[in-house]
């Protein structure tokens, strides 16, 4: 990519000759793949009552194992391979009496034609089965060859060339250097392009600019912010406990690990472990112990009347979807009450993974807006050794049996005062160190409580059996060790070569975030309901890369942007759009609009408001007065920040988790009570009012006209526009962009110039104060065309 | 703008990346050429339709003919007892003071009376027979007792949770596990919204009684269904909708203006770009746009009539309950699917005698009215009314607080009440048994109120689904049967 236009020609016509083939399957019809083609029918139609679940399958039969299909030591199965006609199983789907054809009448299930000319023709070719992709390990597939004159492609690009020659389409061409500057501005730091980072690569757009923009980007401290609002997602970070009275909690220095961790780039494998199982590591550092809150995220209740007993089952279930959710993709949820219906996971796997959590200190019932265990940061640890031996050496003083015994009662007495006083200066220091200190929720082992299979989840029955530590049996041979398992060892596995899972879900969860999509697009779901993945080798190469390269974060990140796929153009012919409108070929970019955290941060940056300090106390911005009415246990209203706290990133608003910052909320941000792996994306009314009224958008919009004013006095209208629109799209408007906004400012101008008053009241929106120097009527006008610009589809959009 | 030649005018004005200082670049994206050759103007002329309101997303709804096109539900925060509303026990009255046989509650889960002996609490009002159909109701309810003809009394409900938190989240979304959709929000999937210029699910909150417990948005959340099913809390006091108003010092007119800025900016982006997200973004400015107008509109009740508002008993916008269901059937008027009232005031663990009349008066009459004013209207015929706490009280007397006696959160029985299109009216269903412990005959548990609310709606609860984490999910998760035998 030395030159990005001859790469846009060549591939525009590309294009043009892929217009005359006519429409046909998304995917060349390959002969049936077990797991593409057949698995997701029995899933689907069949597992409900055919499947895992012990409890609820019918006539013994299972359908979800080979030998439940073909048969096993004698036992003929129901899938004879060759023989249609001696397939029980293919006279049953297709039988003409409603009593036994399957599906039941009465289940609302029924095959499609096109499933049963899938299952007619997979028995006709021999029937072959394979495990769920998604639970055998990955293997290293070959790098395809591909024929093509492009060579810049990466190896990631090579999957995607193969399949898109399958299907005879090619790469879109690249998206303009301005358009890939905005991307790689958003993707990697959540903010949009500073001009100081873009502008060596806007002034020469060669292969090697882009490379080094992205290593400035990936160097940037604002790297680590962005991967931490995913991972925050996933792991349900909350300031606030949850239920009821929905209190703070102390947990904002774990949200700080998290972005250090991504801006250290700390091997995801320890980051793991940290989390999980800081506290049993080897003389764990005060970071590793800060990781530990991971365990802590679960919801707690404060409620009168709570049962300490039903919330501590209610913990250990939360965390049990979690860590199923955020490393392995897994829904083992849904293992609480009974069997998985789909993947093969029992109850039993459900408490034992549960019973790795059983060590952890804490309660069922909190009191008192306190939740122990949590390290006070910022102690001065001289301070405390100072104290512990004062106190030691005034117990000697005090002791006659201890004590030099050459000294007299007086000089004693007067030591002992001395030394009292030190010790009441020390203590004084270290209980204010102690106020002033930031505390974070902590894990510290304790010895296990007993954990046992709920029948149907009820905490009242007391008849199942008791459960050990124990990794979910359809995915270990056996387990790590004889003696009680730990929740190292959980952590150990999640990040071994055994696992088949975490690579392959963090892998199509990063993907997600570069793409827009998973390369399996279920992302809280690889299991049997899930997806099968577009391009299963190029996802299984990605995770083995990633985990033979040392689980280095930065690196598989690196790699996806430094594609050609990655740098297409988001634009899509509506020939392409009607042949793959869901891109799972990968034939264009993907276009989304931005995330709730990052449209904040965008329209801070723009303004120049945005208060770039990293990590710290959650922030509170402005909102609304009345929003925590109903909070109750206390009573408690929001107190916006009167400082540069005001200015800050979304990731740092205070995540109150029942009433979540309604500007965050109207931009789909999740309540975080539970893992998110991927946010709805909605467009709605409640969305544009936020930024047309909320005060932190107007008062950016009102600052960005405010700057414009002050540091360009001579500019004209057309010039001014020119210069605003430009920063905050990196691109000139059209002349008739330019046009509407100057009909805009011109007609507002003269509305302000005839009501004054009103003017100068808009100018009090939000803290800056505007320098008195400015006339509030061009101030007034200006902030109408910022306005209309930071609401525009393209301002909040990642194309 | 659609014509070709004008697109392609656009495509090349926007093409010319001339610009101030460093970010000036010299490479033109051909990629932009491409597009006006690919342009279907069939196909930009058939976004240019607006629909009104909120489209289903389901084709398939209504499954049968619906009975209502609206529900206002009433949510008695707090969980009122069910012995001082509706559930007259005479044994209870001869066992008061007595210890409450173990063999009741052995095993079963205890809220604030945990560890404590518990003894019979006879209920703290007399009961009277209300309308021909001689329903016991509460003596602190007589309005409610004038409409008792039009309602169904329920009394055999429970549900499975005893904590407000968790048990407010089952009454709204059928589980206890956070992130799922609240039933507004199924509704609204379901069925969209007649409303063009107001959200299709509307939540107003009032309070008065005993300390309100908090609630969570997440009662009035999407989950995991898409965000526009979301239902939108309206203030009956301040900004009625949160940045509803413009800013200071930007008047109506100023407003418009940058609204059609917008819109014509974007459609200039949308000529070029194919992108279905950007026609739906302008129409939302167009909505939001209209809301700022509609809702100030809605909440202003100058244009009712002096005998309307001593009906209700509100004198205007004062947050009061009463006020709140005026706004309902003025909601109700204007299309609105879902409308949810909270009073939250209801959690009499103490001092009940002082706390339930206080209840009592601010809720009773206007429920009454509510019911009235939609009957006089012809509106009752096609509005379901769903009355209830989250859960119900215990039997047991519960005085940790205060001088007088309270009762404690109870999930083994409650009642309620439904009202409206389809249902018997005048009728009473279920029962709990001879010390109101646990519902006995015909109970009715949380999935199967709302499996019948959506039948009255249309819609064959089993079928409303929505794919998520591996399977459908559905708002009455894997039970609710509907109750035919309260249906007309």
């Amino acid at each position: 990519m030395r030159d990005f236009t001859s790469y846009h020609l060549s591939a525009c016509l590309a294009l043009f000759c892929g217009l005359f083939i006519g429409p046909q399957t998304a995917f060349a019809a390959d002969e049936i793949d077990f797991n593409r083609d057949i698995r997701p029918i029995l899933s689907a139609k069949c597992f409900q009552c055919h499947g895992p679940d012990a409890r609820s399958r019918e006539a013994d039969l299972r359908l979800d194992t080979r030998e439940g299909l073909l048969g096993a030591d004698g036992n003929a199965g129901v899938v004879t391979p060759h023989k249609l006609d001696q397939s029980e199983l293919f006279r049953r789907l297709t039988s003409t009496e409603d009593y036994e054809r399957m599906p039941p009448v009465d289940s609302d299930l029924e095959l499609t034609e096109s499933e049963i000319a899938n299952l007619k023709t997979w028995i006709e070719n021999g029937a072959h089965w394979a495990g769920h992709w998604a639970y055998i390990p990955p293997a290293m597939p070959e790098i395809p060859e591909v024929e093509s004159e492009d060579t810049s492609l990466a190896d990631i690009d090579r999957f995607v060339v193969r399949t898109l020659a399958e299907n005879e389409l090619e790469l879109s061409p690249e998206a303009d250097p301005i358009t890939l500057a905005r991307r790689l501005s958003f993707d990697l730091t959540g903010l949009p392009p500073r001009e100081d980072m873009v502008a060596p690569f806007l002034a020469n757009p060669s292969a090697d600019e882009y490379e080094k923009l992205v290593d400035r980007l990936m160097a940037s401290p604002h790297f680590g912010e962005r991967l931490a609002m995913y991972w925050l997602d996933l792991v349900r970070y909350g300031d606030t406990i949850g239920y009821h009275s929905d209190n703070a909690q102390h947990i904002s220095p774990y949200r700080d690990y998290v972005i250090d961790a991504f801006n250290d780039n700390k091997p995801f494998d320890e980051f793991t472990r940290e989390q999980l199982a800081g506290d049993l590591l080897e003389s764990p550092t005060t970071e590793q112990i800060v990781a530990t809150g991971y365990n802590r995220l679960n919801k707690k209740t404060e409620e009168g009347g709570a049962q300490p007993e039903e919330y501590l089952v209610k913990h250990a279930a939360d965390r049990v979807r979690t860590t199923a959710g955020a490393w392995l993709g897994i829904t083992m949820g849904c293992a609480e009450c009974h069997d998985h219906k789909y993947d093969p996971f029992t109850t039993r796997d459900f408490y034992s993974m549960a019973a790795f959590f059983a060590d952890i200190q804490e309660v069922g019932h909190y009191r008192a807006q306190n939740h122990p265990p949590y390290i006070e940061l910022g102690i001065d640890e001289e301070l405390v050794k100072e104290k512990l031996r004062l106190e030691d050496e005034l117990s000697a003083l005090k002791n006659p049996d201890s004590s030099d015994k050459s000294l007299s009662d007086e000089e004693r007495a007067g030591q002992v005062k001395e030394v009292e006083s030190r010790l009441a200066e020390v203590t004084g220091e270290l209980e204010k160190q102690s106020q002033n200190s930031r505390k974070s929720m902590i894990t510290v082992s304790v010895p296990p409580r007993e954990v046992r299979v709920l029948p149907r989840g009820n905490w009242l029955d007391k008849t199942g059996e008791v459960v050990q530590p124990a990794l979910p049996e359809s995915l270990v041979e056996t387990q790590p060790a004889e003696e009680r398992l730990n929740r190292l060892d959980l952590a150990n596995w999640l990040v071994s070569e055994e696992n088949p899972l975490t690579a392959r879900v963090f892998m199509n969860r990063m993907w997600k975030l570069f793409y827009g999509h998973g390369l399996s697009r279920r992302l809280d779901d690889v299991g049997s309901q899930g997806e099968w993945p577009t391009h299963p080798e190029l996802l299984d190469y990605l995770a083995l890369d990633f985990q033979n390269h040392g689980w280095d974060v930065k690196r598989a990140i690196r790699n996806l942007v430094l594609t050609r796929t990655y740098r297409q153009t988001s634009f899509a012919s509506p020939e392409l759009l009607k042949r793959d409108p869901e891109n799972k070929l990968l034939a264009r970019q993907s276009r989304w609009r931005l995330d709730a955290e990052i449209i904040r941060d965008n329209a801070l940056a723009t303004s120049g408001l945005l208060v770039e300090t990293i990590g710290g106390e959650s922030v509170k911005p402005y909102q609304p007065a009345g929003y925590w009415q109903h909070l109750n246990f206390p009573t408690r209203s929001w107190e916006h920040d009167k400082n540069e706290n005001q200015y800050r990133r979304g990731l740092y608003v205070f995540w109150q988790r029942t009433f979540l910052h309604p500007s965050l909320l109207a931009f789909d941000a999740p309540s975080r009570e539970e893992c998110t792996a991927e946010r709805p994306i909605s467009n709605t009314p409640k969305a544009a009012l936020t930024l047309l009224n909320d005060p932190s958008y107007v008062e950016a919009a009102r600052y960005f006209a405010v700057r414009s004013l002050q540091d360009e006095t001579s500019l004209s209208a057309a010039e001014r526009i020119e210069q605003l629109w430009t920063d905050a799209l990196t691109r000139s408007p059209s002349s008739t962009e330019r046009e509407v906004l100057l009909e805009l400012q011109k007609s507002q101008h003269d509305y302000y110039q005839q009501h004054p008053d009103e003017a100068a009241e808009l100018l009090t929106v939000g803290m800056k104060p505007v320098s008195e120097e400015l006339d509030p009527v061009a101030v007034a006008s200006w902030t109408a065309v910022t306005r209309a610009i930071m609401n525009l589809h393209e301002f909040i959009t990642r194309n | 703008m659609t014509s070709h030649s004008n697109s392609i005018e656009n495509q090349l004005l926007r093409r010319t990346f001339l610009k101030r200082s460093t970010l000036s670049v010299g490479t033109v994206a051909l990629s932009s050429l491409l597009a006006p050759a690919l342009l279907d103007p069939s196909r930009a002329a058939a976004n240019n339709t607006t629909s009104l309101g909120l489209e289903p997303a389901l084709g398939s709804t209504p499954h049968f003919p619906a009975r209502v096109k609206r529900v206002i539900f009433l949510s008695m925060s707090g969980g009122p007892s069910q012995f001082e509303t509706f559930d007259s026990k005479p044994k209870l009255d001869e066992m008061h003071g007595k210890p409450m046989p173990a063999s009741v509650t052995s095993g079963q889960p205890i809220a604030q009376l945990q560890g404590q002996e518990l003894y019979c609490q006879k209920s703290l009002y007399k009961f009277n027979r209300y309308g021909e159909s001689g329903q016991q109701i509460s003596e602190l309810f007589p309005h409610i007792g004038g409409v008792a003809d039009d309602i169904c009394i329920i009394k055999s409900m429970h549900t499975d949770q005893i904590n407000h938190d968790p048990a407010n989240t089952v009454m709204n979304t059928g589980t206890s596990i956070s992130g799922r959709p609240s039933m507004g929000s199924w509704l609204l999937y379901g069925l969209g919204s007649e409303s063009a210029d107001l959200p299709g699910f509307v939540v107003l909150t009032s309070k008065g009684g005993r300390n309100p417990q908090p609630i969570a948005t997440r009662q009035w959340h999407s989950g995991f269904l898409p965000g526009r099913y979301q239902g939108v809390e309206f203030y009956s006091t301040g900004d009625p909708v949160h940045f509803v108003r413009n800013p200071a010092g930007v008047s109506r007119n100023n407003q418009r203006q940058l609204v059609d800025a917008i819109g014509q900016l974007n459609k200039l982006e949308q000529q070029q770009r194919f992108d279905p997200e950007i026609e739906t973004r302008i129409n939302q400015y167009e909505m939001a746009f209209r809301m700022q107008a509609s809702v100030p509109e809605l909440m202003d009740i100058t244009d009712e009539p002096q005998h309307v508002l001593d009906m209700y008993g509100t004198e205007g916008a004062d947050g009061s309950f009463a006020y709140n269901c005026l706004l309902a059937r003025r909601l109700a008027e204007r299309g609105v699917r879902f409308i949810q009232l909270y009073h939250r005031g209801w959690d009499h663990h103490n001092d009940l005698t002082t706390f339930m009349p206080i209840c009592a008066e601010l809720t009773d009459k206007p429920t009454a009215a509510l019911i009235q004013d939609l009957k006089q209207r012809d509106m009752l015929k096609d509005t379901l009314i769903v009355w209830t706490g989250e859960f119900g009280r215990t039997p047991m007397a519960q005085s940790n607080k205060g001088n007088s006696a309270g009762r404690d959160h109870h999930m083994r029985s409650f009642s309620l009440f439904m009202c409206g299109g389809g249902i018997r009216g005048g009728q009473t269903y279920g029962a709990t048994d001879d010390l109101g412990y646990h519902a006995v005959e015909n109970p009715v548990h949380v999935n199967d109120l709302h499996a019948t609310m959506l039948h009255q709606l249309g819609i064959d609860h089993k079928k409303l689904t929505y794919f998520y984490q591996g399977r459908k999910f559905r708002l009455t998760d894997v039970a609710g049967e509907v109750l035919h035998d309260v249906l007309v």
